[in-house]
């Protein structure tokens, strides 16, 4: 298989790579001389990453460290790689050589701060002045001005980012919502996801083959979209081969997600004439409203998330189960620790680790035969795509006879904190808001092998070919589930 | 009694709804409603044979290619003597 063709950028590459070896050696030995592992992937002498074969390893070597569970006291999934950061120039507005010192100066002119003077037919800012507004740079017919940001900075919609006296990059714990855009955007990999996967591995292994106790594998809707080798059902087949008991759609806690929370705008609409409420699935959305929108806490849904959701119908009808998420999410890594979630979710792997370690353990995927996979409807399967969330509760509060529903789609943080703002000074029109932190939904997710844009197409198929049109029965396993035992 | 009928992807795509819905009918009929817990479970591991259904009282019964049509003679047949009352 080739690998490389597999992800979308370099950086994802080393990441696997550093992963498969640590899982690698999980089951064949050799973890505890893990200091090894940089020497194995980087053998040198000529470097082909960084300025010298040694910094490539101190890199790799905080990859190792992350791979394998990472700092366990910072409790954010989202950590920075002191090595690997590159120590990025984050001056501003930068005038280039491109500069032609020509007669016009519409740089000087559009700039509402008077912050461009001419000195030696050049155009300088003056640093002091600038608020890196970039009308200038829009301005100069010859692309002369550029803006010099971070991009880990430039990605980080929350502001949790800075750069600390030793010109690293530094997250802002109180502040970070754990949507993992910047461990997308760092050009050199210096941000990135702590990995669990070595306490599933260890799950796995003590339960003996299933016997002890049955590890359920409960997979996010975006799967479909990171099937580039194989399809869907092949994946389902190699997830089993790492010794999961059984692989369940999250799809299926979605359809009772949007059930529940058709209902719950239901209860809400009873009891007031401007009925607000928004969606509950996305974590990273969740604590953003927590952190940046406290007053509109209240109108989060109730509901648990798609993912809790699925948990629970597990462990209701297998009691001793444990459960490992796998999706495109690094919040949900974070999600799983909360309270609310009530212990459900006993692990989180993404898809990048899931390659991995199917890698790791030798399963082609490509010639594994066939899994049925149907456990949910339409509705449930498009909850991994902006606005399907939105596109389902409206269809279900149809059914239920509820009225009034007028979705708002916001696609990505920009989008919930333009919408929020509207609604927290009472202007906004819609009453329901679906809200995700990544671009295009769970299919953006940072942990995906993959953020093409077949990706919704891939999604779109995947809840057409769902046998369930309807959520009927996936409420009707719930249902089931909520009776009190009688025996 | 608890009854659980296998709703894992194999057992759902031959049916286990209409058998749950079957067995809610049965369990009226034969007035053992309140004798019997029925409720859903994942793959329960026997996929060629589905649909699955589990019946635990002290004993475990296994029942294996089980339908909406011959859940009623079964249901009579294997299940109903075993209901402690």
């Amino acid at each position: 298989m080739e690998t490389q063709h597999l992800f979308d950028t370099n950086v994802q590459l080393i990441k696997y790579k550093v992963l498969r070896e640590v899982i690698r050696r999980a089951y064949e030995g050799g973890l505890e001389n893990a200091y090894t592992i940089p020497r194995a992937i980087a053998p040198g002498p000529k470097p082909d990453m960084r300025c010298c074969v040694h910094k490539e390893r101190a890199v790799l070597m905080e990859r190792v460290n992350l791979a394998m569970g990472g700092n366990r006291e910072n409790p954010n999934v989202v950590e920075v790689l002191y090595e690997a950061c590159d120590e990025c120039p984050a001056s501003g507005m930068m005038v280039t050589d491109a500069c032609r010192g020509c007669l016009m100066h519409s740089c000087q002119a559009v700039c509402p701060k008077e912050a461009i003077t001419i000195e030696n037919h050049r155009c300088v800012i003056d640093k002091t002045k600038c608020i890196e507004c970039g009308k200038c740079a829009q301005a100069c017919p010859y692309s002369a001005i550029i803006a010099q940001h971070r991009p880990c900075i430039k990605s980080c919609k929350v502001k949790a980012i800075s750069i600390n006296d030793e010109d690293k990059a530094e997250i802002d714990n109180s502040k970070c919502i754990q949507c993992g855009a910047c461990v997308v955007s760092c050009p050199f990999g210096a941000i990135s996801d702590k990995s669990l996967v070595l306490d599933i591995i260890k799950m796995l292994k003590e339960s003996e083959d299933n016997t002890k106790y049955r590890v359920y594998a409960v997979i996010a809707p975006a799967i479909v979209s990171q099937c580039r080798f194989g399809r869907i059902t092949q994946v389902v087949t190699a997830i089993h081969k790492l010794g999961f008991h059984q692989v369940v759609e999250a799809a299926l806690g979605a359809d009772i997600t949007l059930y529940n929370e058709a209902r719950e705008f239901k209860e809400k609409a009873a009891e007031s004439d401007a009925p607000v409420m928004t969606t509950s699935c996305c974590p990273a959305f969740v604590r953003f409203v927590e952190t940046n929108y406290p007053e509109l806490k209240d109108a989060i849904s109730s509901s648990v998330s798609p993912m809790v959701m699925t948990a629970k119908l597990i462990k209701h009808s297998d009691p001793t189960a444990r459960v490992v998420f796998i999706g495109p999410c690094a919040a949900k890594k974070m999600e799983y620790t909360l309270e609310k979630t009530g212990g459900m979710i006993d692990s989180v792997m993404s898809f990048e680790e899931l390659q991995a370690f199917v890698d790791a353990r030798g399963i082609d995927t490509t010639l594994c035969e066939d899994t049925e996979l149907d456990n949910a409807s339409f509705y449930g399967r498009i909850f991994a795509k902006s606005g399907g969330v939105a596109q389902g509760v409206a269809y279900v509060a149809g059914q239920l006879g509820v009225d009034g529903v007028k979705p708002c789609v916001m696609n990505g943080i920009d989008q919930c904190r333009q919408q929020l703002a509207l609604l927290r000074a009472k202007k906004a029109t819609a009453n329901f808001f679906e809200g995700m932190a990544c671009d295009g939904g769970c299919i953006g997710g940072p942990l995906s092998i993959t953020r093409s844009p077949r990706n919704v197409v891939d999604v779109d198929k995947y809840g057409n070919e769902a046998k369930e049109k309807t959520i009927d029965n996936s409420v009707k396993l719930y249902n089931l589930t909520q009776q009190p035992s009688q025996s | 009694m608890v009854i659980k009928v296998c709703v894992g992807s194999s057992c759902h795509l031959k049916g286990s709804y209409s058998v749950i819905e079957a067995f809610k009918e049965i369990l009226k009929k034969y007035d053992v409603e309140d004798l019997v817990d029925l409720q859903a479970s994942f793959c329960l591991g026997h996929c060629a044979q589905g649909v699955t259904v589990v019946c635990e009282e002290q004993d475990t019964l296994m029942l294996h290619n089980v339908n909406a049509e011959n859940a009623e003679e079964v249901f009579a047949a294997q299940v109903y003597p075993l209901i402690q009352k």
